[in-house]
């Protein structure tokens, strides 16, 4: 419950955080929310050298509409993108943790961490969403696809900061997010975030994507194939959830043996679907 | 002054305490600061089972502003391990040595080795990880049945893992199943559970001047003051225990702690205040457990729904050291086996095994719910097996209201009650035929609801100690309690009692109590706890005591204060001190109330001198009530849940609850034992489990993993009551601290099984996790 000795450092920009990150060497770290980072480092499971403190970076919190697409500044607190019109992130943001977690922890340290048990990756990356990233050589953008590599881990170099999160608008899908959970405030067990467009009665793009099947968050490939083209119907998406965790290989944990998640995932991604079929 | 006439007593005042509390100005001991204090930070065993080879403290020690790093070796000079309270007449309890700091050899992932002090609260923490401890790891014994059938063993030199057996038996057990129609077993298992105070524990150590004052985080400071003065060598007077704002004990609290020891040792070696603050993952550790018992239960019946005998046998993991009350902890259970039912022949055997794990001990409930979480069980399941109406059932066994104080097979005598009484009650707030038709029609929506009943009692108050002391029980101490009550010159009172509350609201209660009895408002009534220096020897809290016993004790002091201001009072009128009464806040002659006095008169002849000759000046009085019986308190609970069978999530749609605590004293503060008591219940049916892996690591070792409920998971708790009076103290009351969780698992469970029934499940146990449930579920539509 203490942590280990630290430096601390407070940037108020992002080249002066992207200069720290440089100078602070691989065991530096950003810290924004600190709401996934601290904890860690209080059971002394992370023991940055550094943390450079981010949250008085200005113009990184907020959301705004650019086109077909919105933008999201890193530093978006979860309980803005839930009061949101973002399709999916706001149905997804208003279910982490408590209202203490939702008004601290921001959308690019909860990407960032890549805690595959985390609710926005896997929404982000249902959306084929991307990040923007800043680093020693400037801005480079990231498809959530290449993002998350591993458990908590991420395609961002240690001397990069994410900045900014970008996702499709998404006029006209319907959305489903259903995570289980055994109490409210915890991580998913195993959650499944849809997206789906009909049109003339028919599934004509599908979108789903899985909390903690893997070590990463992961697409459910089969499942948005089966339904695509398929009519909107309870038979189409049932049969279509069947093959939820296709390609998964959920981790054992306290709460769930990997037959049990499978099982889950199935579950859950039915109801998604129903949800994000069902008339807004 | 009191304005009204009508009793403090009986109304719902609301929590003296609360202002403090809420405003964040009450004093923990985290709050607590010495000049000069050195902090302690413990360097604790990774392995479940090890022997320690060899223990470098030299890079530790050589950190700046580290003043010593202590081994078990340093604290040679102890005159003993810690202590266990329990030595039952005519039974052996294997009870090898337990020490502060672990001497040669560790026995469970948690179990200290050294402690760090130093100037800084942070860089203690630091140099902690740098002892250097050697551990030569040894075979582990984590699963008690395979504990108690040979090697590994936790402790080698015993040759056993097996620490006592204990039988209560009363009645003739084979002939009652032999009587029996119907004979069912089941495999009843109450896991085991923590008690997860949100404050963790705490101390301060102050050695200075042959005098050592220990703040400490408690429930029962003066246990603890006997035990360090003893193992220290201290003289007892020299020794003040001081359990300052306590934020939740639920038994874990009941304990003399290493930590404790280690503390005030080094205080004394060092001659700086000493202070230690628990971590939330310490807590999950080290700090003492409950539960975790595989019973073996049978219950015999007739036909027409007669039990007739019923057996039970417990295998109790103890964990790997005995600590205070450890082995006696499921004999607790043992005498209200029986539940609220008159059943001839009942025998609990009770067989204690030790495992590489944190001692189990006191918590929420101690034995009792284990007992209830049987018993109510298992009457479901025998109505099941007879075709009968589970409530039915229940009816046909409750002891009558007429057999009260009844005599049970299990030897004590419980003191009143009314089942018949508060299932009726209930059953006016549970409709449970039209319940059924709901049922009924949820299910062809594919809704999985299920209503669950626990009718129970509880045996509380403790405790008469004729019965629990060395010569019954075998508890060593007696568990009396006393109250010292002062009236000050102005009329204000002070009451000091030997109970040491930490939550419940006893400053409101006691206060209550007084205030009707001096005629005095309770705001001017300051209760005092928690504090050896202060009051007379106390027993502090713990067993749903604190009333019963410790309030009894303060009516019965402030009787005494009433009885000697009425002396003074009828000398001043001229009457006879039988005459006086206390009525409309003045003491008056019985009849003529506009001729009295306040308490502030009569605290003012008390204390200039002009008493009547022959009396004593000042006006306080001291009692030790040991009450005559326990009390019993009992009631009847329903519990109504939804089962998603796609998943297995339970969820508790409903819960009613009537509670018989006798007189009621304050409706707020047991409406707040009992909100908190279910929630532990449901928590421990549906959520909470301390897990251990194959290894003896701890896998449960912060709330991520062990599943406290929060309110986002209960319900709404409906609550209502009925009154018997308990006649084993004079103000006809009982506990009700534990009534909550002894009652609540087998309501969740039964509810459970109910709704699954048309799946095909008869039958689990808990924790009813997400998992479970949905495998019991699969299994059962297997078969």
């Amino acid at each position: 419950m203490i942590t280990a000795e630290f430096d601390y450092q407070r940037v108020s920009s992002v080249a002066d955080a992207v200069a720290a990150l440089q100078a602070g060497g691989e065991d530096a770290k950003l810290l924004a929310g600190g709401h996934s980072l601290v904890p860690l480092m209080k059971l002394r499971l992370a023991a940055p050298s550094r943390l450079i403190d981010i949250s008085g970076v200005p113009g990184l919190a907020g959301i705004e509409r650019d086109g077909a697409q919105w933008r999201i500044g890193a530093l978006t607190p979860h309980a803005r993108l839930a009061a949101s019109d973002v399709g999916l992130l706001n149905r997804v943001a208003a279910t982490i943790a408590d209202p203490q977690v939702r008004n601290r922890g921001t959308i690019g340290g909860s990407l960032a961490h890549g805690d595959p048990a985390s609710d926005l990756p896997a929404a982000v990356l249902a959306l084929d969403g991307s990040v923007v990233a800043h680093g020693p050589d400037g801005e480079r953008t990231i498809a959530a696809s290449a993002f998350f590599s591993d458990y908590m881990e991420t395609a961002l170099a240690p001397d990069e900061m994410l900045c900014e999160v970008r996702v499709p608008a998404m006029d006209g899908y319907g959305f489903g997010y259903e995570k289980f959970h055994r109490r409210a405030e915890d991580w998913a067990v195993v959650a499944v975030a849809a997206a789906v467009k009909v049109l003339d009665g028919a599934c004509v793009d599908v979108r789903v994507a899985l909390t903690n099947m893997a070590s990463t968050p992961l697409r459910a490939g089969a499942v948005e194939a089966a339904l695509r083209g398929q009519p909107a119907t309870a038979e189409a998406v049932a049969a279509a959830a069947q093959r939820a965790a296709e390609g998964t290989d959920p981790p054992a944990d306290l709460d769930a043996d990997a037959d049990y998640k499978c099982h889950l995932a199935r579950v859950l991604c039915e109801r998604a679907l129903v949800a994000a079929l069902a008339p807004a | 002054m009191s304005a009204t006439a009508e009793p403090h007593v009986g109304r719902p005042l609301r929590r003296k305490e609360d202002p403090r509390l809420i405003t964040g100005r009450a004093r923990y001991v985290d709050d607590i600061s010495l000049p000069g204090t050195l902090w302690a930070a413990f360097v604790r065993s990774p392995e479940a089972h090890a022997s320690i080879v060899s223990i470098d403290t030299s890079a530790a020690t050589a950190r700046p502003g580290i003043h010593a790093v202590l081994t078990g070796e340093d604290m040679a000079d102890l005159a003993g391990p810690l202590p266990m309270a329990w030595a039952p007449p005519g039974v052996e309890v294997n009870n090898p040595p337990h020490w502060p700091l672990a001497r040669g050899s560790v026995k469970h992932v948690g179990d200290p080795v050294a402690v760090v002090l130093g100037e800084d609260r942070y860089a203690v923490v630091d140099a902690a990880e740098d002892v250097i401890v050697a551990y030569e790891p040894l075979p582990v014994a984590i699963d008690p049945e395979q504990a108690i059938a040979g090697a590994p063993y936790v402790h080698p030199e015993l040759g056993t893992n097996q620490v006592h057996s204990w039988t209560l038996a009363g009645g003739d057990l084979e002939a009652g199943f032999a009587a029996a129609d119907v004979t069912i077993q089941r495999r009843v298992i109450n896991h085991r559970i923590a008690g997860a105070p949100i404050e963790p524990r705490g101390v301060l150590a102050d050695y200075r001047a042959g005098a050592l004052t220990l703040h400490t985080s408690t429930q029962v400071p003066h246990f603890v003051r006997l035990f360090v003065a003893l193992l220290l060598g201290l003289s007892e007077e020299k020794v003040r225990v001081i359990a300052p704002e306590v934020g939740g004990g639920f038994g874990a609290k009941l304990q003399v702690y290493g930590e404790e020891i280690v503390a005030c040792w080094a205080s004394r070696a060092l001659g700086r205040p000493v202070k230690w603050i628990e971590t939330r993952s310490e807590n999950m550790s080290v700090t003492h457990q409950g539960r975790d018992q595989i019973a073996t239960v049978r219950m015999g019946a007739t036909r027409d729904g007669q039990i007739t005998a019923y057996h039970v046998k417990i295998l109790a993991d103890l964990g790997a050291y005995n600590m205070l009350l450890t082995p006696l902890i499921p004999s607790l259970g043992a005498f209200v086996m029986g539940g609220c039912y008159k059943i001839g022949a009942v025998t609990t055997e009770i067989t204690g095994v030790f495992t590489n794990k944190c001692p189990t001990d006191a918590i929420r409930g101690a034995g009792r719910p284990e007992a209830t979480h049987m018993i109510e069980v298992m009457m479901d399941q025998m109505a099941r097996e007879l075709g009968i109406d589970r409530l039915d059932l229940r009816r046909r066994n409750f002891i009558p209201k007429e057999d009260f104080p009844a005599a049970v097979a299990t030897g004590v005598i419980y003191d009143s009650g009314d089942y018949v009484a508060s299932l009726d009650k209930l059953l006016e707030h549970v409709d449970v035929d039209a319940f059924r038709a709901e049922q009924a029609q949820l299910r062809e929506q594919g809704i999985y609801r299920g209503i669950g009943f626990s009718t129970y009692t509880e045996i509380c108050g403790l405790a008469p100690s004729r019965i629990t002391g060395p010569a019954g029980v075998g508890v060593g101490a007696g568990l009396w309690e006393s109250a010292m009550v002062r009236v000050h010159n102005t009329g204000a009172v002070t009451v000091y009692t030997g109970t040491s509350p930490h939550g419940q609201g006893l400053e409101t209660a006691f206060a209550q109590i007084v205030a009707d009895r001096l005629g005095v408002d309770p705001s001017v009534v300051e209760v005092i706890h928690g504090d050896t220096g202060t009051g007379p020897e106390g027993r502090g809290t713990y067993g749903s005591r604190s009333l019963a016993n410790g309030g009894e004790a303060v009516a019965k002091a402030t009787d005494k204060v009433v009885a000697k201001a009425a002396k003074i009072v009828a000398a001043e009128l001229e009457a006879a001190p039988e005459d006086i009464e206390v009525s409309g806040g003045k003491f008056s002659v019985k009849g003529s109330p506009e001729k009295g006095m306040t308490l502030a008169e009569v605290a003012g002849i008390a204390y200039i001198g002009a008493v009547p000759e022959g009396m004593e000046p000042g006006l306080e009085e001291t009692t030790f009530n040991d009450p005559e019986n326990f009390v019993f308190p009992f009631g009847a609970h329903a519990c109504i849940v939804d089962v998603d069978t796609a998943t297995g999530k339970v969820n508790v749609v409903r819960y009613v609850a009537v509670d018989d605590c006798g007189n009621p004293v304050n409706p707020l503060l047991i409406a707040g034992q009992v909100h908190g008591g279910i929630a532990y219940g449901i928590g421990q049916a549906l959520y909470e489990h301390v897990v251990y892996d194959d290894d003896g690591q701890l896998v449960t070792g912060s709330f991520v993993n062990y599943a406290l409920p929060t309110a986002a998971e209960l319900p709404n708790f409906e609550l209502d009551h009925t009154i018997t009076p308990s006649p084993s103290n004079s103000m006809g009351v009982k506990g009700v601290g534990e009534a909550g969780t002894i009652a609540a698992t087998p309501a969740v469970t039964n509810a459970v099984i109910d709704a699954l029934a048309p799946l095909g499940v008869d039958y689990i146990n808990m924790p009813l996790t997400p998992m479970r449930v949905w495998r019991t579920i699969q299994e059962a539509q297997a078969r």
